[in-house]
């Protein structure tokens, strides 16, 4: 009798949120039910990042998941929202098939994930990772670092682009 | 029997079907994205835990924060085309988006 501790109680609670909200995402009837219920995913992912000891990445999760992109999606939701047809806001199509194929692929990488022999080192205890992810983002992954900084820009000039009024 | 590897990767596994079987089905562009975002963080779960349980270096965590970056720009990005879309066609219907069909 291995027994479960408090944190293995706290991680089943985590995930059960986690997942019960990625249902509502994924067979909610009303986009913006799915769309709060995006915000339940963002934070049980955020707190599973707590638990795997990567602090710094649960912060940066809540502060661009959360306080960014899911915003972001809300005020798309609003602004291409009618409410009178409200019922057919979410449509889906293919319940049946498509449940099917993510079922059986899911079986499949169920059985490999269950199946293969992880060479699962002991995890040492958590340590903060801010000081480490900064010099190797400014050492080994400069590279990356600066080109991910000209993406962003892109990305920027070209949703200004594409969402600003013409101008004949 | 404590929390493993397993357990991370049998959570990311079901955030990932549940973000595909989003994708696979809905018809609104909105709802699609979010299944997008779903997926990724699934993803982002198995860097964090393949990170803890294997090197313990902080290659994955690296690789997570440039998903998020990543998924920051494609949602503005994502989100602007469904505006100019809505401003088209009156719809995010992505069945009614097909202008281009022969």
């Amino acid at each position: 009798m291995s027994g479960w501790g408090i944190a293995d109680l706290v991680f089943g609670v985590i995930a059960a949120v986690t997942i019960v909200s990625a249902a509502g995402v994924a067979f909610s009837k009303n986009i913006v039910y799915s769309a709060f219920a995006l915000m339940g995913t963002f934070m049980g992912v955020a707190a599973l990042y707590v638990f795997l000891a990567a602090d710094f990445v649960a912060v940066i999760q809540v502060l661009i998941y959360v306080g960014g992109i899911l915003v972001l999606t809300l005020f798309a939701v609003m602004l291409t929202h009618r409410i009178a047809d409200v019922r057919i806001s979410n449509r889906s199509v293919g319940v049946l098939p498509g449940l099917v194929v993510v079922v059986a692929v899911g079986a499949v990488m169920a059985k490999a994930v269950l199946g293969a022999n992880w060479l699962g080192r002991r995890p040492e205890t958590p340590h903060p990772t801010t000081a480490g992810i900064g010099n190797a983002f400014l050492g080994d992954y400069l590279l990356p670092f600066e080109l991910a900084s000209v993406v962003l820009l892109a990305a920027l000039v070209g949703a200004v682009v594409l969402s600003r009024k013409e101008l004949k | 029997m404590a929390v493993g590897l397993t357990h991370y990767l049998l959570v990311s596994l079901a955030l990932f079907l549940l973000g595909w079987f989003c994708v696979l089905t809905r018809r609104n562009a909105i709802g699609i994205l979010m299944g997008v975002e779903l997926i990724l963080n699934s993803a982002n779960i198995n860097y964090l835990a393949f990170s803890r349980y294997g090197s313990g270096a902080y290659d994955g965590q690296l690789f997570a924060i440039f998903v998020i970056m990543l998924a920051a720009a494609e949602a503005a990005i994502g989100l602007a085309i469904i505006l100019g879309i809505y401003q088209t066609f009156q719809t995010i219907d992505v069945e009614a988006t097909d202008t281009l069909r022969g």
